[in-house]
């Protein structure tokens, strides 16, 4: 970072708007959360001072703690899948000619579409009577995703592989196209197999989007929220209630303020936590 | 090593031809400058050479093999790019090991050859370095050490080489360039749009434009006796003048005032011509008309164009009349700006010398047709 | 470069794959909604436009639809605003504290919207932003400017500095720089990202929904309301699904060019 960039303290002007911006729906809104998480309300006139009481709480429920594994896997799983497959994808994806639009347009599409109609899309498309997935996949096994933990798992899981694979190949096919030809040119003269070329040229020079795309999709897929809630409500039981689908009930469905306060910092806590040791790991393993 | 032979080869993207087909020889071992302005055809030619790109027509030969379809791996060229490409992840020993291990060399032997070439370019104490530690110099060695890591290289192509190199260390390469090409006898092509660097670096310089070889020869021969246009206004600084002229009689004429006696040239790679570059079997094809075998040939009235070299203008007391409208003093050399029948006319004088006189005579003059070389002004 | 040969059958089937749920979506908008919950079919039986005229026709389909178009699009160009000049001070220049404020920006990209819902709700209604286009737009700021940021950044330190310093030695102050030269140079960057920020401006219904009732009410949470005494009205909510996808459509066909031109992103 200190890659003769001048010394230049009035260069803080440039970074006011962003300062006041996000300190208008980040700051303020973090500083009222903090607020309720360390008070009891019954009303709001009515409140009491509890310190760390609730964190411990929330801490310590198990149904939190049920919670965030079922996040942490889920998120693991999506990182597993959509990063090796949106690679692969982009790779595979055409460099020349009309087809370059078509494809981008079409990898496009799933990003546009708003997070509950996604739900709704895969609500329907998952459906064994009425949904053409769910309709093939009886055909093999028995499938149903509002009875059964697993197939509701699974139906959640490929609907974000199905939604988000899309970013990574964006962003990966983006990284790709930035690559000069020389390389592959240099590769070549080397009688470096295909294989060779994407491990040494291709993968090194990805380092830069695909750490974006590891971390947006971490960021994302761990506070995963309206698709799951529209297509399965956090059910069966709790196999897809994941931390944020909690945290909406406590918060809003039963309006507990101190303790959603509590979890909420708690959360933010964590992804901010595993964010930064993936950025720290990546930005170093490049050095 | 080989001898690189192109028969009838052209190539196109589009309509046009980016290399017009031309037949054309590099001989093994000789270090060759291809010199010609962005968008000439160089680099296609270049890539046509290494396999990077099959040629729309024609055959390319390494000796009397065929390799027009051979695979770039299958070729043993050495090519380095307009800037570094280098594995950035690996070493400095991986990457000179690296064309060695895909082609299944046993241990032993990439070792040994690994050394051997960073001995030979100067690389022993970096080996251990991350490559892209290194500085834009080295880089390029490193990846002109992956070409030349390999046996039976046929041929080192660079391709701008030094294009990212800073100027302090464009003198270092190009002696380093020089020494490596006097230590393996490595044929060297070497793509350049600098006539510096063409004209410092090779023993033949190959001057391209608009896909075809318009001439090549030694520096000395491009300066002296240059058979296109855009030989002398590309090579030579400032490059040559051009006046326009015409031939009555035999005689050359600038406004009416005669500067002597056309005599017809033929072009240098033809038999027995002054100025022939002497590489037998280089013949130029492509869009070169103009008369084949017109030795002392008489040349038909009509217009011409005469070039001279700024270096061959002499300003006196006698010949056509000018008159001297500027003087530009570049210390090791004046430059003097003057016109010619309305024609502006440039001669380069040592200092010190006098600028005063209403006449200038020409030394070496040639007559230029179409842009090609008919001729030349005799007394 | 070398393709491999199956490359092309690899990504088409994953295209094919990709489409099969949207292809099926459309299917149902056109279909009556008896035949949707009737027998399963691969192919609508009958095809029938009334979805799509209700949707045109009911004002609160059409005029949330608006809504979110409106709002989107005040968010793109207030986050390019302000992220445009942060990015180039980042890139640019050393001043105290810009480390930590860069990774601080990103952690609010890292904010769950579920951790925001409440206060947004208390401070918009304070402030008279409740139910403005204005407000949804300000609020989506959270995650957007973060990640604008965080793009053109990578974009703009990929331009050399000396195009900075010769345009100071050519005379040109700092914004008249910024608007002639730099602005232009990284069109492509501001396509990229104004395409990120439309994108996920458009497809968040969370605090949309939260911090708006009737004025500003997103697309999407009307969607969220069509279940009616007569049960979920499936072909309708398909054919809003349709309408929604097309005005991302449009706009990625306007920065493709750009995403195919590639770009490597910098400080990462």
């Amino acid at each position: 970072m200190s890659d003769g960039r001048q010394k230049h303290n009035r260069a803080w002007w440039l970074v006011l708007p962003v300062v006041v911006s996000v300190a208008f729906t980040a700051i303020i809104p973090l500083m009222t959360v903090v607020n309720y998480s360390v008070q009891d309300i019954f009303s709001p006139f009515d409140r009491i001072f509890v310190g760390l009481d609730w964190f411990r709480d929330v801490a310590r429920d198990p149904e939190v703690r049920g919670a965030l594994v079922r996040t942490l896997i889920f998120s693991a799983q999506v990182l597993l899948i959509e990063i090796p497959l949106g690679v692969l994808i982009a790779v595979c994806m055409p460099r020349r000619g009309w087809t370059v639009s078509v494809a981008l347009v079409l990898v496009a599409l799933p990003l546009l579409i708003p997070w509950n109609v996604v739900g709704t899309i895969w609500q329907i498309f998952a459906r064994g009577d009425i949904g053409l997935g769910g309709w093939a996949v009886n055909k093999v096994v028995n499938f149903n995703y509002t009875l059964d933990s697993a197939d509701a798992w699974i139906t959640v899981l490929a609907m974000d592989v199905w939604h988000w694979t899309p970013l990574v190949v964006l962003l990966a096919y983006a990284g790709l196209r930035s690559i000069p030809d020389p390389y592959f040119q240099a590769a070549q003269i080397d009688g470096a197999s295909a294989w060779a070329t994407f491990r040494h040229i291709q993968l090194p020079r990805l380092r830069g989007v695909l750490t974006i795309a590891i971390l947006l999709r971490f960021m994302d897929s761990f506070m995963i929220y309206t698709e799951p809630f529209v297509v399965t409500g956090g059910g069966p039981g709790n196999a897809t209630s994941f931390l944020s689908i909690l945290l909406s009930k406590i918060a809003v469905g039963q309006f507990d303020l101190g303790p959603a306060g509590a979890f909420s910092l708690l959360y933010f806590l964590i992804v901010q936590i595993v964010c930064y040791v993936f950025f720290t790991v990546l930005t170093r393993s490049g050095r | 090593m080989a001898d690189i032979r192109l028969e009838e080869v052209g190539h196109r993207y589009t309509d046009d031809w980016a290399v017009r087909p031309m037949t054309w020889t590099w001989r093994s071992g000789r270090a060759y400058a291809l010199l010609g302005p962005s968008g000439c055809g160089k680099t296609t030619l270049l890539n046509i050479i290494s396999g990077l790109l099959t040629p729309t027509q024609g055959r390319v030969y390494f000796d009397d093999r065929d390799v027009t379809s051979v695979p770039t791996a299958g070729r043993d060229i050495a090519q380095v790019f307009q800037f570094p490409v280098l594995y950035e992840e690996m070493s400095v020993y991986n990457n000179l090991a690296f064309p060695l291990r895909n082609r299944k060399y046993p241990r032993k032997e990439v070792d040994e050859r690994v050394r051997r070439v960073a001995s030979l370019l100067g690389l022993e104490e970096h080996l251990g370095r991350r490559a892209r530690r290194l500085d834009a110099g080295r880089q390029q060695i490193v990846s002109l050490g992956r070409g030349l890591v390999r046996s039976g290289v046929a041929a080192v192509l660079l391709d701008e080489p030094l294009t990212v190199v800073d100027p302090a260390l464009k003198w270092t390469l190009r002696s380093k360039l020089k020494e490596i090409h006097r230590d393996t006898g490595h044929t060297l092509i070497y793509v350049t749009h600098d006539q510096t660097e063409a004209l410092t670096f090779a023993d033949e310089v190959v001057v391209l434009k608009d896909g075809a070889i318009v001439q090549s020869g030694t520096p000395e021969e491009l300066f002296l006796s240059p058979a296109h246009e855009f030989v002398g206004h590309f090579i030579g600084s400032p490059g040559m003048n051009m006046l326009p002229a015409t031939v009555v009689d035999g005689e050359v004429r600038i406004g009416g005032a005669c500067v002597g006696r056309a005599a017809g040239l033929p072009l240098p790679g033809e038999r027995g011509a002054p100025g022939s570059t002497g590489t037998a079997g280089s013949v130029i094809t492509g869009p070169v008309p103009g008369p084949r075998s017109a030795q002392a040939m008489p040349i038909s009235a009509g217009p011409v164009r005469l070039g001279v070299r700024p270096e061959f203008v002499r300003l006196g007391g006698s010949g056509l009349s000018a008159r001297v409208t500027g003087v530009d003093d570049l210390g090791a050399y004046l430059l003097v700006h003057a016109e010619v029948d309305g024609h502006a006319l440039t001669a380069k004088t040592a200092p010190g010398a006098p600028v005063s006189g209403e006449h200038v005579r020409f030394e070496r003059a040639f007559l230029f047709r179409d842009e090609v070389r008919i001729g030349e002004v005799v007394a | 470069m070398r393709r491999l040969p199956w490359a092309r059958t690899v990504f088409w089937l994953y295209a094919a794959t990709l489409m099969l749920p949207l292809l099926w979506m459309f299917g149902m908008s056109i279909r009556p909604n008896a035949d949707i919950l009737g027998a399963f079919s691969l192919v609508p039986q009958r095809v029938t436009l009334e979805n799509y005229e209700t949707f045109f026709t009911d004002s609160t389909w059409y005029s949330s639809y608006l809504n979110s178009i409106v709002y989107t699009s005040m968010n793109t160009v207030m986050s390019l605003v302000v992220a445009l000049p942060a990015a180039y001070a980042f890139s640019r220049f050393r001043f105290a504290g810009d480390k930590h404020l860069f990774f601080w920006l990103l952690t609010n990209r890292m904010a769950p919207p579920a951790v925001f819902l409440l206060p947004f709700f208390q401070i918009y209604q304070s402030v008279g932003l409740f139910d403005t286009h204005l407000g949804v737009a300000l609020a989506h700021m959270l995650f957007n400017v973060p990640l604008a940021v965080w793009i053109l950044e990578g974009f703009m330190s990929g331009i050399p500095r000396e195009i900075d310093e010769t345009a100071a030695i050519d005379g040109y102050s700092l914004p008249g720089f910024f608007f002639r030269i730099f602005l232009p140079m990284i069109r492509s960057a501001i396509g990229v990202t104004a395409f990120f920020c439309f994108m996920f401006s458009w497809v968040e219904l969370l605090i949309a929904r939260t911090i708006t009732s009737v004025d500003a009410k997103p697309i999407a949470a009307t969607m969220t309301r069509t279940v009616s005494a007569a049960g979920v009205d499936w072909g309708l909510l398909a054919a809003a699904g349709v309408m929604t996808i097309i005005p991302g459509a449009i706009l990625i066909w306007f920065v493709r060019n750009y995403i195919a031109k590639g770009f490597a992103l910098g400080r990462v």
